[in-house]
């Protein structure tokens, strides 16, 4: 049995959880490649005009795999995935769009991931997928497990410094080495799947580090700091991703090697839009730049505006010696 | 306490009639207006849908005017909406106004605890006096409703439809200042009269139903009052959403009247299988249902990014096929416009109307 799991959207979190649960139940996992021109063109192509960059994207990967010999792909329904918090109303509505929109699709196996309660019926859920590969119930369980197992693994790797995706790339064999020299320290945000993705984000992270800076992202701060300090806004975000850009930018407020913050939002995005006005409104003694990106934005000017940042910190910190005036 | 609140189409009769029943003192936002978009521009994240910006403008215009309470709805997501309060009391603090907010966070279906918060806002105001001044404003309500079914029935089939506005706007201002529940309905009443003897055009209207997020539908400026356009072109309108029903679903949890809720679900199986937030579910479930009520055509209508629309309008075009209706789906933000706006209403009119006339040609020849 050959399992498709498109290489986008929550495949930057949950990976290594969905891969070893498919492996331990015998089947062969199929990803699609990382994202490039030709899937952002498809998925431009299948999506409506409307819908967010990273969305599109998604449609992009799904379409690549329908060309493989497939007994399914594996679409999730992520409405929750902690309690009392959602993703996007768009990821609950995401198996659906994707069925009406890619007629030539293989059998979808759509989970639903749903723990805004309780984790009831996603126990449920893991069960009636397991079925679909093996009867023994156990087995299911230990999958899962093991599944888990390997995820908190690989969210561990992310204390050294690298960003979750990263730490799935590491997971998965590869070995990726940071830059250690840097002089600025930069607090990178976004949503993961648009952040981390080396296309969407035209790799605004590897950029900032071949710049001489350190880049923190959510997932190399510490969680529980992050939590306290998201709970000091008056109402709680219930956005998962949301809610974890908040408590970061909030405590790297606090901490002095910060430098500065950039928020990465996609344009379109609902989430973001709340988001990135709570961020700006509340950072007032660090530098903040927010980027709008879309399929229409362009290398160049990115370029500029992170150069530009990187600059202005530098000297803030008064740490170019060999800055000479351009006029004089 | 100087109370203010959003403006959401007729809405505001019925909460100056609550507060009324409350005694407390109302400030309703001036009707939107340019300015109003453009303070709401202005101050707002560029990003954010329509339908805060126009709250906004409605607070700053009211604020201005001498307001220092805005009441305003919460909720828990997933859409944007439920954030809405925070973000707008942020910005106009930062703008520097001194003000109160009240959120009211829509209760899980517990009819009991909104009039608890309601009741709360009254200060020398007993339980039963908050009920009775519910009531009074549903009954308000139910006038103004009962007054738009007949406006939409009558506008399409009327040779002249200045006339049959004229009537709907007068009855409306009536129905504001009346002064209890037998006057609402009487003026109800006799505009409904005078519009039933209005000359009549032959023939049948084409029928197009309206669906897609809730503010747009009941906000004539949010949707530069398609409904009134498309009626000034002969086409009787079915609108998905009336706003005693959708209280009656989201605050009162469906105790009041008979909710049609779960049939709108079913329809929306197999195409939307799960809740999106906002209005999605019941887009989805509403198109189908129209299409199955033998419409000729249905048009979606939403601000732009509006999340779970999104989601209904990634579904439409294979419920458009299947079903074999036309469908439209129509964006709306601040750079929209009437005359846009008219071009594509009468386009998709018009093709609906020759794929009406060809059906019913193939229905003869047979």
């Amino acid at each position: 049995m050959r399992v498709g799991i498109p290489r986008g959207l929550f495949y930057h979190y949950y990976y290594p959880l969905w891969k070893t649960f498919f492996q331990d139940l015998g089947a062969e996992v199929v990803t699609s490649a990382s994202t490039n021109r030709r899937t952002v063109e498809r998925g431009i192509e299948s999506a409506v005009d409307e819908v967010c960059f990273p969305i599109k994207v998604y449609y992009g990967h799904v379409r690549e795999l329908c060309h493989q010999e497939l007994n399914y792909i594996f679409i999730p329904r992520l409405v929750s995935v902690e309690p009392k918090s959602y993703i996007c109303p768009n990821f609950m509505g995401l198996p659906d769009m994707i069925n009406s929109a890619l007629p030539e699709l293989p059998p979808v196996i759509d989970i639903t991931v749903d723990v805004s309660k309780n984790d009831r019926l996603l126990k449920r859920d893991i069960i009636r997928v397991g079925q679909i590969f093996t009867d023994n119930k156990n087995h299911i369980k230990q999958a899962y497990q093991h599944g888990q197992d390997e995820l908190h693994k690989c969210r561990n790797i992310c204390r050294d410094g690298y960003n979750i995706s990263e730490a799935i790339r590491i997971w998965d064999g590869e070995q990726i080495v940071l830059p250690s020299t840097y002089n600025i320290n930069i607090g990178v945000l976004g949503h993961g799947y648009s952040l981390y993705d080396q296309t969407i984000s035209m790799n605004l992270i590897d950029r900032l580090r071949k710049m001489g800076c350190r880049v923190q992202v959510v997932e190399t701060l510490d969680r529980d700091a992050i939590e306290v300090k998201a709970a000091e806004i008056p109402k709680r975000v219930f956005w998962t991703l949301g809610r974890k850009s908040v408590g970061s930018a909030l405590y790297m407020e606090g901490q002095s090697e910060i430098d500065g913050i950039i928020y990465l939002a996609c344009f379109g995005c609902g989430p973001d839009s709340m988001i990135g006005e709570i961020i700006e409104r509340k950072i007032k003694n660090k530098a903040f730049m927010m980027i709008n990106i879309d399929e229409h934005t362009g290398e160049a000017g990115m370029v500029t505006r992170l150069e530009a940042f990187c600059d202005m910190l530098r000297r803030r910190a008064g740490k170019v010696e060999d800055y000479i005036s351009a006029h004089g | 306490m100087k109370i203010t609140f959003p403006h959401m189409g007729n809405m505001h009769i019925a909460i100056k009639a609550l507060m009324a029943g409350l005694k407390l003192e109302v400030i309703p936002p001036p009707p939107v207006s340019k300015r109003t978009f453009e303070l709401g521009i202005r101050h707002s994240p560029e990003f954010a849908c329509m339908p805060l910006k126009i709250n906004l403008g409605n607070f700053i215009e009211a604020l201005e005017n001498g307001a220092d309470t805005i009441v305003m709805a919460g909720g828990w997501g997933p859409c944007r909406f439920g954030y809405y309060a925070q973000v707008e009391r942020d910005i106009l603090e930062g703008l520097g106004y001194q003000f109160k907010m009240i959120v009211l966070e829509a209760p899980d279906s517990k009819a009991y605890d909104l009039i608890k918060q309601i009741k709360a806002l009254g200060e020398n105001v007993s339980f039963w006096e908050a009920v009775k001044a519910i009531k009074y404003g549903w009954s308000k309500l139910n006038a103004l409703e009962l007054l738009e079914r007949q406006f939409d029935y009558y506008l399409p089939r009327a040779r002249d439809k200045h006339m049959v506005e004229k009537i709907y706007d007068d009855a409306v201002v009536t129905i504001d200042r009346a002064g209890s529940k037998t006057e609402a309905d009487e003026a109800t009443g006799q505009a409904i009269k005078k519009m039933s003897r209005v000359d009549l055009k032959a023939g049948l209207p084409l029928k197009i139903g309206i669906v897609g997020e809730i503010y747009t539908m009941f906000e004539p400026a949010a949707n530069y009052n398609i409904y009134r356009l498309l009626g000034r072109m002969d086409v009787q309108v079915s609108r998905s959403a009336y706003v005693t029903e959708w209280i009656n679903d989201h605050i009162m949890g469906g105790y009041v009247k008979k909710s049609s809720r779960k049939n709108l679900i079913a329809c929306a199986k197999p195409y939307l299988n799960c809740e999106v937030g906002g209005h999605g579910l019941e887009t989805v479930g509403n198109t189908v249902h129209f299409a199955r009520m033998k419409h000729d055509g249905i048009i979606q209508i939403g601000p732009l990014t509006c999340m779970p629309e999104i989601v209904a309008q990634s579904i439409i075009p294979s419920i458009s096929e299947k079903e074999g209706v036309p469908c439209m789906t129509l964006w709306f933000d601040e750079l929209s416009g009437t005359a846009g706006l008219s071009t594509r209403l009468e386009a998709f009119v018009d093709m609906v109307h020759r794929k009406k006339l060809s059906t019913n040609n193939q229905i003869k020849e047979a």
